[in-house]
């Protein structure tokens, strides 16, 4: 094994790419909240439509898209390595334990949490994108120029109360993964400061309400829209 | 008082183990909870029966030798060792279990007893100093400044008890060993052997087969010491920066 494997197949190897990765996502999920927010524009579906087909054709953005997929991916197979390694850790289990006294719900949690989110990308992957770039969408003229109409698709999935509770549900979860995830990757990468941490552990309490707040906003609005 | 003590058995590493209650009366709360243990034994004696095997020594709360995974938590409810925690910090008619560090790398010998070489082998991997023998340096000689000592006194400070390891759900030893490479990584006397010990440090800590750190915070919250995390973060930076710079390819 060269030095680089075998760094980065040490357990704090791993858990810097869990970290790496990690922050990435958390940068991406603000980008697709900023343009996700465009569906309640109010327009119709034209500022997100444009915004959509921007996203499909510019080369940066499909690069930086094969690059998120990637890392989703990592972060995935990472995740299950370390809790693989982490269950041989103690083969044999307390017969009573007490976490509560000493550590939070999301932080021992991480792994049932992430996976109802990788669940839901799934999901999210096959309704929108999925059929966005391999169905055939109706198209739709905005000012003389046509595009694939992707607000509508967006209009229909959010009318089934079930889809949009499941998406609301799944924000909840991705809530908890961030509370813990966002502070944790910074003391991964070894980023901490008794200055600038307290900062960091209040930013990502912010984040991980803000965010995932803002994103169900979307399927809820547009279901009561639909009404 | 008069206690329920559900307390694990077990012969030897072999051994499938077990529980086994017992009932304990006259306890006083001034007692330390090694020396209700020791009452226990006492009377276990008597009727001519294998004692309760468990491990201590200094009975001060300095030397890192006590154990004990009581009531869910290392070394019981209060943030000391077990052999500071006193029988007033439960109440009469409790239930108390009592089981020993579970982890693969602690393997239990006998009863409540567990063998912890695990750690001693991370630090002769690396957890050391090399110096000169000769004469005794003059105090003062090296300057350290007084936040800079202090941080490493703290990480110092660190009994090896394995609680941190006891504690976390993936029975993982970053709190100890980033302890014990922060202790020195800090100080002057320490930078000769610094990027190669993180490095031996961790290869040592993972063939042992410790879990990794989910940051939960856990070992911190159950350290007797109060060893903080600021360690595992240094502990982190000291091993990125040793794989970049060393010239172990």
């Amino acid at each position: 094994m060269s030095w680089v494997t075998k760094t980065l197949d040490s357990t704090l190897g791993r858990k810097l790419l869990m970290a790496l990765t990690g922050l990435f996502l958390i940068l991406f999920l603000v980008v697709h909240l900023a343009g996700n927010l465009q569906l309640l524009a109010g327009d119709g579906g034209d500022a997100f439509n444009v915004y959509a087909e921007g996203m499909a054709v510019n080369p940066l953005i499909r690069a930086v898209s094969i690059l998120n997929f990637s890392f989703i991916a990592l972060h995935v197979i990472y995740a299950i390595l370390l809790s693989r390694h982490n269950k041989k850790a103690r083969p044999v289990a307390y017969a009573v334990t007490n976490p509560s006294a000493n550590s939070t719900w999301a932080s021992r949690n991480m792994g049932i949490l992430g996976t109802v989110i990788f669940i839901f990308i799934l999901v999210h992957l096959r309704g929108f994108w999925y059929r966005l770039k391999f169905g055939t969408p109706e198209k739709v003229m905005i000012d003389g120029v046509e595009y694939k109409n992707a607000y509508i698709i967006v209009e229909e999935a959010f009318k089934n109360p079930i889809y949009s509770g499941f998406y609301v549900l799944s924000m909840i979860f991705l809530a908890f993964h961030l509370y813990h995830g966002f502070a944790s990757a910074f003391q991964t990468v070894g980023l901490r400061h008794k200055k600038y941490t307290p900062l960091i552990q209040k930013v990502g309490i912010g984040f991980a309400i803000l965010v995932p707040a803002l994103f169900a906003l979307i399927p809820i609005v547009m279901y009561i829209q639909s009404l | 008082m008069n206690l329920t003590l559900k307390i694990w058995r077990q012969q030897n590493h072999a051994d499938k183990g077990g529980f086994r209650t017992y009932s304990i009366t006259g306890i006083s709360e001034d007692m330390s909870f090694l020396e209700m243990l020791d009452v226990l034994n006492e009377e276990l004696t008597e009727k001519g029966e294998d004692p309760v095997h468990f491990d201590h020594d200094c009975r001060e709360g300095i030397c890192g030798t006590c154990s004990l995974f009581i009531n869910g938590r290392p070394h019981g409810p209060k943030q000391t060792t077990t052999c500071q925690l006193h029988m007033r910090s439960f109440s009469d008619g409790d239930t108390i279990t009592i089981e020993p560090w579970r982890a693969k790398s602690f393997p239990v010998l006998k009863d409540l007893m567990v063998d912890r070489g695990a750690f001693d082998r991370i630090i002769q991997a690396g957890g050391y100093v090399s110096v000169n023998t000769g004469g005794v340096p003059d105090a003062n000689e090296i300057p350290i400044p007084k936040v800079i000592a202090d941080e490493a006194f703290d990480a110092a400070t660190c009994i090896a008890c394995g609680a941190c390891v006891a504690a976390c759900k993936n029975a993982s030893a970053m709190l100890f060993v980033s302890a014990k490479i922060s202790q020195l990584a800090l100080l002057p006397q320490g930078q000769v052997e610094r990027r190669e010990r993180a490095e031996k440090m961790i290869a040592q800590m993972d063939a042992e087969g410790f879990g990794a750190c989910s940051n939960t915070g856990a070992c911190s919250a159950e350290c007797p010491k109060g060893i903080k995390q600021s360690n595992i973060a240094r502990m982190n930076r000291e091993y990125y920066a040793a794989s970049v710079v060393t010239e172990n390819v």
